[in-house]
């Protein structure tokens, strides 16, 4: 059985990452933008989708959530998947920039937050805080 | 001669980039994109951008649709959809549809009815904009394209 990485990911070689987003743009760059860092990445369109995928058995050394999304939004899966003790590195990345709304973000349980678009430079300061 | 062509349509594309960058249309993040595309993802932007017209349009029947229903107005559905559109506008540098889409939005936190009609009626225009100048670089890129291969044709 792999070990567990410092963020609850599979300790191997390769990075892996969870987009969690509903806007197809989005999903699209993303996971553009993580394949060109050389991380493995799959994609969900909602918080829902990201719990059920961790109850499956899957981790990520990274999770890329976006805040608003139909189903069940980035606060509310950020804070489920806290519960269920997934200890992954989760980035919030949204549109959203008003001093409260992030604050409530981070709260959900946080460990990083980038306000889009995601460009390579705030997604590689995200990939040194793993490493860090 | 076929060269000059290449040449003259780079000259086209240069000029029109400019023209986008410096009224607003797009911003840097439209060169975030660019940088995305390489030898094994050719066709990156446009792919991408082809999924944001494809999925705005949809936003902006959307919203039309909801602000047209007055019985059933929602403005928490109208704020969900404009989140949206900030979103990919942001992803793929369209800095004026954002900006008007925030506009808009500030509009729908004071359920202003009559500054989202025309707060829509401001980003359906805008988009169309958009729309017309993006198609306009990505033909311009095919004729480059083109060009090159008339210019360098396989020697047996």
């Amino acid at each position: 059985m792999a070990a567990q990485g410092r963020h609850g990911g599979r300790k191997s070689n390769k990075m892996t990452a969870l987009v969690v987003d509903d806007n197809m743009v989005n999903q699209t760059i993303h996971h553009r933008l993580l394949d060109n860092l050389g991380i493995e990445n799959e994609a969900v369109s909602n918080g829902k989708e990201a719990v059920d995928i961790h109850c499956s058995g899957k981790t990520f050394d990274l999770i890329l959530m976006d805040m608003d999304m139909p189903v069940m939004n980035g606060i509310e899966a950020t804070r489920k998947l806290r519960e269920m003790g997934i200890r992954s590195m989760i980035a919030g990345v949204s549109t959203r920039s008003m001093e409260r709304e992030v604050q409530e973000f981070m709260e959900a349980g946080l460990d990083d937050y980038q306000v889009k678009p995601l460009t390579v430079s705030k997604l590689i300061s995200i990939i040194h805080k793993i490493n860090g | 001669m076929l060269g000059l062509d290449a040449d003259q349509l780079r000259a086209d594309m240069n000029r029109l980039l400019a023209f986008l960058f410096h009224q607003g249309i797009l911003d840097d993040q439209f060169l975030q994109l660019q940088q995305l595309q390489d030898e094994n993802s050719p066709n990156f932007v446009s792919q991408v951008v082809n999924i944001y017209f494809h999925e705005s349009e949809k936003l902006l029947r959307n919203l039309r649709s909801s602000l047209m229903d007055r019985e059933l107005l929602s403005y928490d559905k109208i704020r969900i959809h404009l989140n949206q559109f900030i979103g990919s506008s942001s992803s793929i540098g369209a800095q004026r549809v954002r900006n008007i889409c925030a506009a808009f939005r500030a509009a729908s936190d004071h359920s202003n009815r009559t500054g989202c009609l025309r707060a829509l009626e401001v980003l359906e225009h805008e988009y169309c904009i958009l729309k017309s100048k993006l198609h306009e670089l990505f033909q311009i890129e095919q004729q480059i394209l083109l060009a090159a291969g008339v210019r360098y044709p396989v020697m047996n």
